[in-house]
C-alpha cells in the first residue's frame, strides 16, 4: 500500500464537521477518482492525505515512507509576476536545487505539455488550458510518486478537457516515472473515462459509500466515450452517486 | 487619441489660459499686489532665480528624505506586522492615531521639541510622519493577499517562513506598495511645505518660507513663482513613481496591460 488512510475526520474550527470518518488504501500505480456532490469534502479529504489540512483525528500513513507530493488546485495558481518557466521550477528552487539543473528539469516538464517555446511567457500571456498545463508541469517536476489534482479542469471547456485529460492518462502512462493519481471531480464522465479506481462520497459530512473498480486501465482514446463499456460504467458511477445524495 | 495628442492638447490649453490671464489683467488692469500677470511672474521669477533654487532644493531635499525614510520605515513595519499578530494588535492602532492627528497640530510641539536651530530635521520628522502611513496600511495589505493555495504549495514543499516572505508574499505586496508610494511621494513634499507653514520661524529656508516672506512683503509674484515651482515638483514625484510602477510592473500585473477594445 502506497497510501493507507484510517478514522480521517475533520472538523473545521467554526464547528462544520466536513468529513468522516473515512477509511481508504491506495495501491502503487492507481488512478483514483473521488466523486462525490458539490460540498461533500472531497477537497477537504484530499488536502487531508496531501497533508496540506491537518486532521482532527485519524491517520493518514506511508507505509513505504513519504513519497514526494505533487498537488495541483482548482485554479492554475501561478505566481503572476514569474515566466512559466520560473513558476514550473517552483518546487526545486524551493528545496534548494541548484538554477541549471531546476531550469532543465522544468523545460523538460513544460516541453512534455506541449509548452516548449512558451517559457519566457508570462501567466497573463497565456490561455486558461496553458495556465493548467504550467500548474501540471510544476506538480511534476520534483518527480512525485503522488499527484493530488482537486478538480483543476472544472473551469475549462470541453475541448481543452478532453485534451488535457488525455494528457494526464498519458502521464500517468509514462514508464519512465510512475506516478499514482488521486483525482477529485464532481464529473461522472470524466471519472469513468480517467481512472481505474471510482471513490464515492456522501455529502457532509463526507463518507466514502462506494468504491468501483472500473474495468479497464485508463488509455487516451476519445472514442472510448461512446462504448457501451463506458456507459456502464458511467451508469454504476451515477447510480451510486444518486445513492449518496439519499443518504444525507 | 494619439500620444501626441495626449501631451499636445493639455499643453495648448494651458497656453489659452495663460494667454486669456495674461490679457486680462492688462485689460482690466488688475493690481499686481492681487493677481500678477504671467509675464511679471516670470519676471520675478528671473530676478529670484538662486533664492528660488535654492528654497526649491531645500524643498525637494527635506521632501525625498522623508519619502526614502517613510517607504523604509513603512515596508519594515509592514514586514514585521506580517510575521507577528501580536506586533500588529499591539502597534497598529498607534499607527492610525499618528495619521489621524493633523500634522499642523503636531508641528509645533516637534518644533519646541527638536529646536528651531534644527529646523530642518523638524520639517523632515513631520513630513515623514504624513507620508508614513500610507506605505504601512498597503504594505501590510498587500503582505496578507497572498495566495492562500499558493503558501500551502510554498508549505508542500518545505518553503521557510523567509522563502515565503522574499518569493510570495513581497511580490504580492509590490503593486500595493508602488500604488502606496505615488500617495506618498506627494504627501512627503505637501507635509514638508505644511510643517514649515506651521513651525514659522524665519530659520527654515524652503519654498513655503519663501511664499510666507513674499506675501508678507507683497511680492506676489514671487510668490506665484514659487507656488509654481512647488506644483512643478510634485508633478515630477507623481510622474517619476508612476514611471517606476510601469518599470517594474508592465511585464505581468493587469494594471498595465494595455487592452484593444
Amino acid at each position: 500500500m502506497l497510501v493507507q488512510i484510517s478514522q480521517l475526520t475533520k472538523t473545521f474550527a467554526n464547528g462544520v464537521s466536513a468529513l468522516g470518518p473515512v477509511d481508504l488504501s491506495i495501491a502503487a500505480g492507481e488512478f483514483v477518482s473521488l466523486v462525490g456532490p458539490s460540498g461533500c469534502g472531497k477537497s477537504t479529504a484530499l488536502r487531508a492525505i496531501a497533508g496540506l489540512i491537518s486532521p482532527s483525528s485519524g491517520a493518514v500513513e506511508f507505509p513505504g515512507g513519504k513519497p514526494e507530493i505533487g498537488f495541483v488546485f482548482q485554479e492554475p495558481t501561478l505566481m503572476p509576476w514569474a515566466t512559466a518557466l520560473e513558476n514550473a521550477r517552483l518546487p526545486l528552487t524551493l528545496k534548494g536545487v541548484a538554477r541549471e539543473e531546476a531550469d532543465a528539469a522544468a523545460r523538460a516538464q513544460l516541453a512534455r505539455l506541449g509548452l516548449a517555446g512558451f517559457e519566457n511567457a508570462y501567466p497573463r500571456e497565456l490561455s486558461g488550458g496553458m495556465k493548467m498545463r504550467v500548474s501540471i508541469a510544476r506538480a511534476l517536476v520534483a518527480k512525485p510518486k503522488l499527484l493530488f489534482l482537486d478538480e483543476p479542469f472544472a473551469a475549462l471547456d470541453e475541448q481543452t478537457r478532453g485534451e488535457l485529460n488525455d494528457d494526464l492518462i498519458r502521464l500517468w502512462q509514462s514508464p519512465s516515472d510512475p506516478i499514482t493519481v488521486v483525482f477529485v471531480t464532481h464529473s461522472v464522465s470524466e471519472s469513468a473515462y480517467l481512472s481505474t479506481r471510482v471513490v464515492v462520497m456522501s455529502p457532509r459530512p463526507g463518507r466514502i459509500v462506494d468504491d468501483i473498480r472500473l474495468p479497464r486501465a485508463p488509455e487516451p482514446d476519445a472514442g472510448y466515450r461512446f462504448t457501451a463499456e463506458f456507459t456502464q460504467s458511467a451508469k454504476r458511477i451515477s447510480s451510486s452517486l444518486h445513492h449518496a445524495r439519499a443518504v444525507a | 487619441m494619439t500620444r501626441a495628442a495626449r501631451i499636445l492638447v493639455p499643453l495648448i490649453v494651458g497656453m489659452i489660459v495663460l494667454a486669456a490671464w495674461e490679457i486680462s489683467v492688462r485689460q482690466f488692469d488688475v493690481s499686481p499686489i492681487v493677481l500678477p500677470a504671467p509675464s511679471g511672474i516670470w519676471t520675478a521669477f528671473v530676478e529670484h532665480f538662486a533664492q528660488l533654487m535654492s528654497a526649491l532644493w531645500t524643498t525637494l531635499r527635506i521632501s525625498l528624505m522623508a519619502f526614502v525614510l517613510a517607504v523604509a520605515g513603512g515596508v519594515a513595519l509592514a514586514v514585521l506586522f506580517s510575521q507577528s499578530r501580536a506586533i500588529e494588535t499591539a502597534l497598529y492602532p498607534y499607527a492610525v492615531i499618528l495619521q489621524v492627528t493633523p500634522v499642523v497640530a503636531i508641528a509645533p510641539i516637534v518644533t519646541i521639541w527638536i529646536g528651531y536651530e534644527r529646523i530642518d530635521l523638524v520639517l523632515l520628522v513631520l513630513a515623514v510622519i504624513v507620508a508614513f502611513f500610507p506605505i504601512l496600511a498597503n504594505t501590510t495589505l498587500g503582505l496578507r493577499s497572498a495566495d492562500h493555495n499558493l503558501i500551502d504549495l510554498f508549505r508542500l514543499y518545505g518553503a521557510s517562513r523567509w522563502q515565503i516572505l522574499w518569493k510570495l508574499q513581497l511580490p504580492t505586496a509590490l503593486p500595493y506598495l508602488l500604488g502606496a508610494m505615488k500617495v506618498s511621494g506627494g504627501l512627503a513634499l505637501i507635509g514638508v511645505v505644511v510643517a514649515e507653514f506651521a513651525a514659522g520661524s524665519g530659520t527654515a529656508t524652503g519654498l513655503a518660507w519663501t511664499i510666507t516672506l513674499a506675501t508678507r512683503e507683497l511680492h506676489i509674484a514671487t510668490a506665484f513663482a514659487a507656488l509654481a515651482l512647488l506644483s512643478l515638483l510634485g508633478i515630477v514625484i507623481f510622474f517619476a513613481l508612476a514611471a517606476l510602477e510601469w518599470a517594474l510592473l508592465h511585464r505581468w500585473h493587469e494594471s498595465a496591460v494595455r487592452r484593444e477594445i
